[in-house]
């Protein structure tokens, strides 16, 4: 491949992945209200176009006409760099998660993700577990206390829960002997008996998972565990002296980390885009794809069931549940993993 | 290419570096401490350290800054003050990191007169299972060895930490705050 045609692909292709992931930001959104509306016996957003369905592009209208204000007691140059610092450590993370197999679009033979790296999800790591700046820095520069407590929870329990997400994948990655995700998806193809597929969770990794799951839920700030902007005690935490576009960029990062650590569960656990595959040769093509948006829309899907099912943690739970339950038990299924492991060898 | 990335990373290294220790307020110099580490990833990147890379991101500037930060968002640590003592650190300080610096030079120049090229070809040859295979079969030892120091700088910390008599322990548990009625 020329280094024209590799920069043409890799462009049309990040210019397809953000769009897709912009859009799939603010239909999310669409989904919680109108989801979590649903579970509280209320309608959701039903006024603009069909179910509601416009009511993200009317919010995106709203949020742009809203005035911009910046309060006359924050720092600011760290005020206005914190938002942009959240979204596009959100967006950067999409870069590297494939969402299906090569394809070949006229006569180039290009991977489905923005690059493929030998140390994908290492970097994926990192780029997770910058995104606390984003939100420590808000907290801080905003010079307020509901602010500054909030980005002091955010910054603690995020350092607490990235060490617990991070024990929780070592075992699929002893599994897989790699830390491409491309490979680690790879090693999930076929089936173990019977119809039942070879995915990581069916092959002892369903307390990794789950431990994943929650870990997961904590560093996307989410409930039960989003007491970084706890409503009923902080106003609205870390972004409580932000409006309008900077406001709802912090609601963007955190969509879109929702999106990620949904589509790294797919790729680790859940088979990425293995699925049952039939039909002529653009079904064949498309299904993969198809299986990969299904099993993270179950993902996102979890996180806005859960959102409306369970009350907020009390912070002194969160940190012991943290460190003196998920904590050892990613711990021992390390252990556990590692073992058998060497005995099969 | 390559050449041309390693001294953009580098300025940026150096710049930030520079900048950390003109900044007057911590926030800023933690900041920059952080631009550090992420340039110096890059430049690990470009000579085929890959893993390095990604730890140097993941643990210096995901965790080890953010505490940091922390610490000082929770001082609430304002500008640094002048007081007399600066100024003689800036009369001893700017002479003595010339002397460091030509120290430094020197023996680097007489200990290893023909320095190795580094390899900027940006071909990955740290991959894990070599740096594993160094850290956990040939440097087992020192490696299990600071661990145990590391640990042992933990309890201390621990220990320095608490109070006397009110350290947290099975014998007094901390009380969750008291539940309001009504």
């Amino acid at each position: 491949m020329t280094v024209t045609t590799f920069v043409v692909v890799s462009v049309i292709k990040i210019v397809i992945a953000i769009m897709v992931l912009l859009a799939a930001v603010a239909y999310s959104t669409w989904l919680e209200r109108k989801l979590v509306g649903h579970i509280q016996n209320r309608w959701g957003p039903k006024r603009v176009g069909p179910f509601g369905l416009l009511q993200p592009l009317a919010d995106g209208l709203k949020f742009i006409l809203k005035e911009d204000l910046v309060p006359p007691h924050v720092y600011k140059p760290l005020y206005l760099a914190a938002p942009v610092l959240s979204l596009s450590l959100a967006l950067t993370s999409i870069a590297l998660v494939p969402i299906g197999n090569w394809v070949a679009v006229g006569g180039v033979y290009t991977p489905l993700e923005i690059t493929d790296v030998n140390i994908g999800l290492l970097i994926l790591l990192g780029i997770t577990s910058l995104s606390v700046y984003g939100v420590a820095l808000a907290g801080w520069s905003s010079n307020s206390k509901y602010s500054l407590l909030g980005g002091l929870r955010a910054s603690a329990q995020m350092v607490s829960y990235e060490i617990a997400l991070g024990l929780s994948l070592v075992g699929v990655l002893i599994m897989s002997g790699s830390l491409n995700l491309r490979e680690i998806v790879d090693m999930q193809g076929g089936h173990l008996v019977g119809w039942i597929p070879r995915w990581n969770i069916f092959r002892g990794q369903i307390f990794a998972f789950f431990i994943y799951l929650a870990a997961a839920f904590a560093e996307t700030n989410r409930v039960p565990f989003d007491l970084p902007e706890a409503e009923s005690e902080l106003v609205a935490g870390y972004h409580t002296e932000y409006s309008s576009m900077k406001f709802a960029m912090f609601f963007m990062a955190e969509y879109a980390n929702m999106i990620t650590v949904a589509s790294i569960a797919t790729l680790l656990f859940l088979g990425g885009w293995h699925g049952p595959v039939f039909g002529p040769w653009w079904l064949v093509d498309i299904l993969p794809i198809f299986w990969f948006g299904l099993k993270v829309f179950a993902f996102i899907f979890l996180y806005i069931w859960v959102r409306g099912t369970l009350p907020r943690f009390r912070y002194d739970q969160l940190m012991a549940f943290g460190w003196k339950f998920l904590f050892p038990l990613a711990m021992a299924n390390v252990l556990v993993t590692s073992l058998i492991v060497a005995l099969q060898k | 290419m390559q050449l041309v990335l390693f001294f953009v990373f580098g300025i940026i290294a150096v710049a930030a570096a520079i900048n950390l220790l003109a900044q007057r307020h911590p926030i800023n110099s933690a900041l920059s401490l952080i631009v550090v580490m992420a340039s110096l990833a890059a430049l690990f990147l470009l000579m085929g350290a890959e893993f390095l890379a990604a730890i140097q991101v993941i643990v210096y500037a995901g965790a080890i800054m953010v505490l940091f930060v922390f610490v000082i968002m929770l001082l609430n640590a304002g500008e640094e003050e002048r007081t007399p003592g600066s100024r003689v650190a800036k009369r001893l300080g700017y002479p003595a990191v010339v002397v460091l610096a030509g120290v430094v030079a020197w023996t680097l120049l007489t200990h290893n007169p023909h320095p190795v090229p580094v390899n900027l070809s940006g071909r990955f040859v740290g991959s894990p299972t070599a740096i594993a295979q160094l850290i956990f079969r040939d440097f087992l030892l020192p490696f299990e060895v600071t661990s145990v120091l590391i640990l042992i700088a933990i309890m201390g910390a621990v220990v320095l930490a608490s109070p006397v008599g009110t350290a947290a322990g099975p014998g007094s548990p901390e009380q969750p705050p008291a539940k309001r009625e009504g």
